[in-house]
């Protein structure tokens, strides 16, 4: 038995030897030389959490990139329970135009005129974190939005332009949890000089919440809702809800969706909704959105 | 049993002193691409790749980070990342391979050389040699290389819609400027 072990020891030890010797050569596989590749200083920013700059009625964190002009035509038409006499409501409609212009690629600003109540709205949109993952993880990206709208439509009696306008201050919150799903939180302060009920606050405290589900790479389901707190508006008047199917060819975004508010500012959506879901006082709409850029073509050096 | 045991010692710590001398690594780095359309020109740019060499056997290796691809137009931008490379599923761009040619690349020079390995790019492998130009200078070495890419080699879907936009084959230039790697 002896000598069994000693020459099982013998052929070990060379078996070791042979091992040891092949490590050197070994040690920097192609796969090793991967890992040794890698960038601790590499950042991720999470890019493209919606895919247009709303994400139905209200804003996303999205801005337009630099030097882009985004034009958008929006249309929400009559309730759906006009029955088949107003066509389900496609009889009437009303529009928004808009343009939203990139300064650079966090900051951009907007105008909008809509038809109902001939309101005009500028606004502005400032990228103030952006979500990402790497050397620098930060969970969510924040957006900081500040608009004022003013209503033209002649009214008996009549109003001075100060009456006439109105302040929207929101903090847009959104988070992409994975390639297909987003969601945003975006608390808002909407301040109008006059109320059209007087009871009703003139200051008036919402926050929305939206999200976004992908189904393929070009189409996602949207849904937005509302929430005004307590005690500040007239009861008639209810909170919004929106749906929306978009899909996105290069360069244009196409929203259809169904909301129970015809106005398209932040006004009009979130503090003056007087359609209910429940008795079916849902329009159907559409958003447009066709960006244009405006980079300058660079010769491309062969 | 001793020497045996000096001489397992007296390799290794050879060998591994002169495979770490031999490694080389990236400090500078520009990928770039572009396609031509009568519709529009595309052109991207990326300095945040790396590559690391081995001189001892000659392997090479590059990892591109696809979302750092800047374009001019930042909608381009984003089209190529949601829809075309899938970035978020497929970060990286990678290419694992060796130079053909039997050279001492320690020896300062100017030599042109093939390699040939897996290029990955969308997640999908291809075995692919290219050619480029290694010079050698004292402690850099600079890399050179041009080539195409077909974007049906790699499952890149292009719409018909946009199909007359983007060229179906992308030219793709490189340069790597290498240092000795420190850990």
């Amino acid at each position: 038995m002896k000598p069994d072990i000693k020459e099982i020891v013998r052929i070990m030890k060379k078996i070791f030897l042979l091992f040891y010797l092949l490590i050197p050569f070994s040690a920097f596989s192609q796969e090793d030389l991967m890992k040794l590749v890698s960038d601790s200083n590499e950042v991720f920013v999470r890019t493209a959490t919606f895919k247009a700059r709303r994400i139905i009625n209200g804003h996303s964190v999205e801005t337009v990139g630099k030097n882009n002009l985004d034009f958008i035509i929006s249309h929400r038409f009559d309730r759906l329970n006009r029955g088949f006499e107003d066509f389900f409501g496609l009889d009437a409609a009303t529009n928004r135009l808009g343009l939203e212009y990139g300064i650079n690629d966090r900051f951009m600003i907007g105008m909008g005129r809509s038809s109902f109540q001939k309101v005009f709205d500028y606004f502005t949109k400032y990228k103030l974190i952006r979500q990402s993952t790497g050397s620098i993880n930060i969970p969510v990206s924040v957006t900081l939005f500040g608009g004022y709208a003013i209503r033209t439509q002649k009214t008996v009696p009549k109003l001075s332009a100060f009456n006439r306008s109105s302040y929207t201050a929101q903090i847009l919150i959104a988070r992409k949890f994975s390639e297909a799903f987003s969601l945003q939180i975006s608390p808002a302060l909407i301040h109008r000089n006059r109320a059209d009920i007087f009871t009703d606050n003139r200051t008036v405290f919402a926050s929305g919440i939206g999200g976004r589900m992908k189904l393929t790479k070009r189409t996602s389901i949207n849904g937005e809702y509302n929430y005004v707190l307590p005690n500040q508006i007239n009861d008639n008047y209810k909170n919004n809800l929106a749906f929306s199917f978009d899909l996105e060819t290069g360069g244009h975004v196409f929203q259809l969706l169904f909301t129970n508010s015809f106005g398209m500012t932040e006004r009009q959506f979130i503090t003056e909704t007087d359609g209910s879901w429940g008795s079916g006082d849902i329009h159907f709409g559409f958003n447009i959105s066709r960006t244009f850029s405006f980079e300058k073509k660079k010769k491309v050096n062969p | 049993m001793k020497q045996y045991l000096i001489l397992v010692a007296f390799i290794l710590t050879f060998n591994f002193a002169s495979a770490q001398n031999k490694l080389y690594s990236s400090n500078k780095s520009d990928v770039s691409f572009f396609s031509k359309t009568p519709l529009q020109d595309i052109d991207a740019k990326n300095t945040r790749a790396n590559s690391i060499i081995n001189l001892s056997n000659r392997e090479l290796v590059v990892r591109i980070p696809v979302s750092s691809f800047q374009f001019k137009n930042k909608l381009m931008q984003e089209h190529f990342n949601e829809n075309y490379l899938e970035s978020e599923k497929f970060p990286y761009a990678t290419f694992k391979g060796k130079i053909i040619e039997v050279l001492d690349l320690g020896k300062p020079g100017v030599y042109s050389v093939n390699a040939s390995g897996i290029l990955t790019i969308h997640g999908v492998d291809q075995e692919r040699k290219f050619s480029g130009k290694i010079t050698v200078t004292e402690n850099t070495l600079v890399l050179e290389t041009a080539f195409d890419v077909m974007l049906i080699d790699h499952k890149i879907d292009i719409p018909k819609l946009v199909f007359k936009k983007i060229a179906e084959k992308i030219a793709v230039n490189a340069s790597f400027n290498y240092i000795p790697y420190k850990k």
